[in-house]
């Protein structure tokens, strides 16, 4: 049990997906202009991988690794499908975007219409396939894996929500042209990055 | 005073409008404001008249400083006789101390000022007072044992990508003065943490204390705590460390000056050193049985007295612009600051202190805890407005 809790907080702090592996940086510049989105965002990537990285794990252990397969017939154990790991992870993130996006339009349509182009991007995130792999490189039980999509999720929504509220205070700053927008929110992204490094050599 | 009034008079109509050294305008103003008292007043729109401007707060700010400069002075001098084994006095220790430090500072004025001068003709807008407390600040988190070279490219990193990128004074997100150490710390970590101290060489042929190392405070941390030096000393601050953080006495005349003045706030002090309290009794209790050296058994007070936290809650956290804006999110962003500095200094064998990291990762999260307050603060009002009777 101890474990776990290190591990989730250890997704949070110590190895956030965006300031230790700058992961799914597109959407996270992109859609942290106002609070209000980027929390939707947020929650909307931490379901994606509560959802996906699990199933990604049934898929891993009962049809890809070496020998998943000999619960159909004993002679299929010797089949090593993890060449298609790639390719059904994506698919499956895909699929599960797809069921993300629907309800979204279903029950928010202003968060719908606020996220545009980016929910379906969802499935290009990196952080969302980097969590099935890392899920797959650290051979991870069912409930590390819990723990981990949940874990690196809420890390995710932290700091996209950290940046909103300081681009939000930041509107009215006298920037320099030249790196209105986009730059300054890249420089941002480096300064907070030092500040997270605080945690960096924390064994937990 | 005078004279210089004259030189500036005269050579004004060339910085003016039309001069023929117009574009450094904001040069010139910078000068002449800082030595005196514009005559200028607002043309349009209303505003507030008092007696406190930027200049006046950062100049309070600067004099809230000294004491701990000063001391940081002393005690340079006073640690290095200390090992030589040399008898001194008072003022033989402070000019030792003065000829290591003052090196420190100009390097630090100048790289930053030189930054915020182009800036500024760049840019044209006037240079601001806000780097003279930044430039005091970077120095006194320093060691005495710094390269000169990397305080000036810290400096320089801090202003360029931690202000003026932003806009300059009033627009940073995080701490300058605290992000230059940070771009040291994770840079060259070698020069500041750790044994700090052990190379106070006078100059050539008088290499007596190459080989002398001593650990600070918080490096001893993290073996026994039971080798810490004697409560006196971490209280007057004749200790090891960075040069302004040693001297509690004189980090509580700096407070003293900045919460009279009101210009530090003591509901940020306040909250983190009750933070800082609260998490050192926590992990007094939780810590492991039969390991009385564990740094989690160290007494919660003596949080307050080692490494930099007293300084950073007193001259760190309190920064106006990077705090939170709120009352109430000052309490929280005091009081977070306080739990994670301890934190980070018990749980992560990396970094001996974790102050100046927890304040920099608070700096992120002020805009979030604002946004939250007056959201809160908001649907409370709702709340009592749709509950009245009218």
């Amino acid at each position: 049990m101890l474990d776990l809790l290190n591990l989730f907080v250890k997704e949070i702090f110590i190895e956030n997906m965006i300031f230790a592996f700058f992961l799914g940086m597109c959407s996270f510049l992109a859609i942290s202009k106002k609070l209000s989105t980027s929390i939707g965002l947020g929650v909307a990537v931490i379901c994606v991988l509560i959802i996906t990285t699990p199933f990604n794990w049934f898929i891993l252990n009962i049809l890809l690794k070496p020998g998943a397969l000999a619960w159909i017939h004993p002679s299929l154990a010797a089949v090593d499908l993890t060449f298609l790991a790639f390719i059904l992870f994506i698919a499956i993130i895909a699929a599960m975007v797809q069921l993300v996006e629907m309800i979204v339009e279903k029950f928010s349509p202003s968060l719908y219409n606020a996220l545009g182009i980016f929910l379906p991007l969802i499935t290009v995130n990196c952080a969302i396939l980097a969590a099935a792999l890392f899920m797959q490189e650290r051979e991870y039980t069912f409930a590390e894996t819990l723990t981990f999509s949940l874990g690196s999720g809420i890390g995710w929504f932290l700091a996209i929500v950290a940046i909103a509220a300081i681009r939000e205070k930041i509107r009215y700053s006298n920037i320099p042209a030249p790196l209105q927008g986009l730059g300054i929110a890249m420089i941002l992204t480096g300064l907070m990055g030092i500040a997270f490094l605080s945690f960096s050599g924390i064994q937990l | 005073m005078k004279f210089i009034r004259d030189i500036l008079d005269k050579i004004k109509p060339d910085f003016e409008k039309g001069g023929k050294f117009e574009k450094f305008w904001p040069a010139y103003n910078a000068f002449d404001v800082f030595l005196f008292t514009p005559a200028e007043t607002t043309q349009t729109g209303s505003h507030i008249r008092d007696a406190v401007d930027l200049k006046r707060t950062m100049s309070v700010v600067i004099l809230a400083l000294m004491p701990c400069l000063f001391f940081g002075m002393w005690n340079t001098g006073y640690q290095h006789f200390r090992v030589t084994g040399v008898e001194t006095g008072l003022w033989e220790n402070f000019f030792f101390g003065l000829i290591k430090i003052f090196p420190i500072i100009v390097v630090s004025y100048v790289s930053g000022l030189t930054v915020e001068f182009i800036f500024a003709i760049k840019r044209g807008h006037p240079v601001n007072e806000g780097f003279l407390v930044t430039g005091m600040l970077i120095p006194l988190v320093m060691p005495v044992t710094i390269p000169l070279w990397m305080v000036a490219v810290a400096t320089v990193f801090a202003v360029i990508l931690g202000k003026e990128a932003f806009g300059g004074t009033g627009m940073n997100v995080l701490n300058p003065a605290l992000l230059a150490r940070a771009f040291i710390f994770f840079a060259y970590p070698a020069q500041i943490s750790g044994e700090v101290w052990n190379d106070l060489t006078l100059g050539e042929g008088q290499k007596i204390i190459n080989g002398y190392s001593g650990a600070t405070s918080m490096a001893v941390l993290d073996y026994d705590y039971h080798n810490l030096p004697p409560l006196n000393d971490l209280i007057t601050g004749t200790i090891q460390g960075s040069i302004g953080e040693t001297s509690k006495i004189a980090i509580a005349i700096g407070a003293l000056i900045l919460l009279v003045t009101g210009i530090g706030s003591w509901r940020i002090m306040l909250s983190m050193f009750i933070g800082g309290l609260a998490m050192g009794f926590f992990f007094n209790n939780i810590a492991p049985a039969g390991n009385p050296a564990h740094p989690m058994n160290l007494p919660a007070y003596y949080h307050w007295l080692i490494g930099g936290f007293a300084f950073g809650a007193v001259f760190m956290a309190t920064d106006p612009v990077t705090a939170a804006q709120t009352n109430t999110g000052k309490y929280i962003y005091g009081f977070l600051i306080g739990v994670f500095a301890v934190i980070l200094r018990v749980v992560n064998p990396a970094y001996p202190e974790g102050v100046m990291l927890a304040i920099l990762f608070f700096n992120v999260f002020a805009p979030l805890i604002d946004h939250y307050v007056i959201q809160s603060n908001i649907s409370r009002r709702v709340k009592r407005w749709n509950s009245t009777d009218r």
